[in-house]
């Protein structure tokens, strides 16, 4: 508990420091000038949402392969902090958008496909709540994530595939893109921020799902038993 | 800073989405909690 505190107030430290280096260290953009940093936010938002939907991927084709539950904790627990990265993503996409395109949102191919990946997520979700049986519910979502997750490379290639609104990458794109020194060292700061507080939900995340199965089984547990003295009941008044 | 606000907005926007989901789950952790020390009760006979 002392260490949890600890790792949470280290990672609100860092996203206050990583808040004020994005808004005030970073130097400005020569074409979009100073709304250009929410670059840092936004980019911030999809790595750790990237990360969080492939670690949901991994765990799902683990429970496939192995039918532990505790795949099935580690996948839900990353589908839904990646919906939570993919929501900050697709706010704060708009929010620089509409200063720099004059609209608030266009359905180009980028777009399009991130607003499915975050569709496709919230399904995933859904979908857990609708079916009771935990080991049906286990294997269908997992099957259902991995399709899922077959959207994360296309909307990763969408602007080096086709033309888009959306700008064509800084970070490991064509000749000529790259980013200045010290920009690049403020989204550095950016991203381990959200690492940081990623990783703070991701752990709690995972251990409500524990917890939800060790409630599940004692339910079960107190059904059965009702069920037994109810049974032995009647049998004695017959 | 012409766009500041929207910079800040921004910012703001982290943290609150990040905030609420914190305590949603917090929520749901300390809900569950307490289901398991009662079905627990339940099954020792208290």
């Amino acid at each position: 508990m002392k260490l949890r505190l600890v790792a949470a107030f280290a990672a609100s430290l860092l996203i206050i420091f990583a808040g004020y280096a994005a808004l005030f260290i970073a130097p400005e953009e020569r074409t979009m000038h100073e709304i250009q940093r929410i670059f840092c936010f936004h980019l911030a938002s999809w790595i750790t949402s990237f990360t969080a939907f492939f670690i949901a991927f991994v765990a799902n084709i683990a429970y496939l392969a192995t039918r532990r539950a505790k795949w099935d904790s580690l996948g839900v627990a990353g589908a839904e902090v990646g919906v939570a990265c993919c929501t900050i993503g697709l706010i704060t996409g708009p929010l620089w958008a509409r200063p720099v395109w004059g609209i608030w949102w266009t359905w180009d191919a980028r777009l399009t496909t991130t607003f499915i990946l975050w569709l496709l997520y919230i399904s995933y979700l859904l979908l857990r709540g609708l079916l009771e049986d935990p080991q049906r519910r286990a294997t269908l979502s997992a099957i259902f994530g991995v399709f899922a997750f077959l959207d994360v490379p296309l909307v990763y290639m969408a602007n080096r595939l086709w033309r888009t609104q959306h700008p064509q990458p800084v970070i490991l794109g064509s000749a000529g893109s790259g980013l200045d020194p010290l920009m690049g060292k403020v989204l550095l700061v950016c991203v381990i921020a959200a690492f940081g507080i990623m990783a703070l939900v991701f752990v709690d995340r995972y251990h409500l799902e524990q917890l939800r199965r060790e409630a599940e089984e004692l339910r079960q547990e107190v059904e059965s038993r009702a069920f037994e003295s109810e049974s032995s009941s009647k049998k004695d008044r017959t | 800073m012409k766009n500041f606000p929207n910079l800040f907005l921004a910012w703001m926007v982290v943290w609150a989405v990040f905030f609420v989901y914190e305590v949603s789950v917090a929520r749901r952790i300390a809900r569950l909690r307490e289901e398991i020390e009662r079905l627990k009760r339940q099954l020792r006979g208290d």
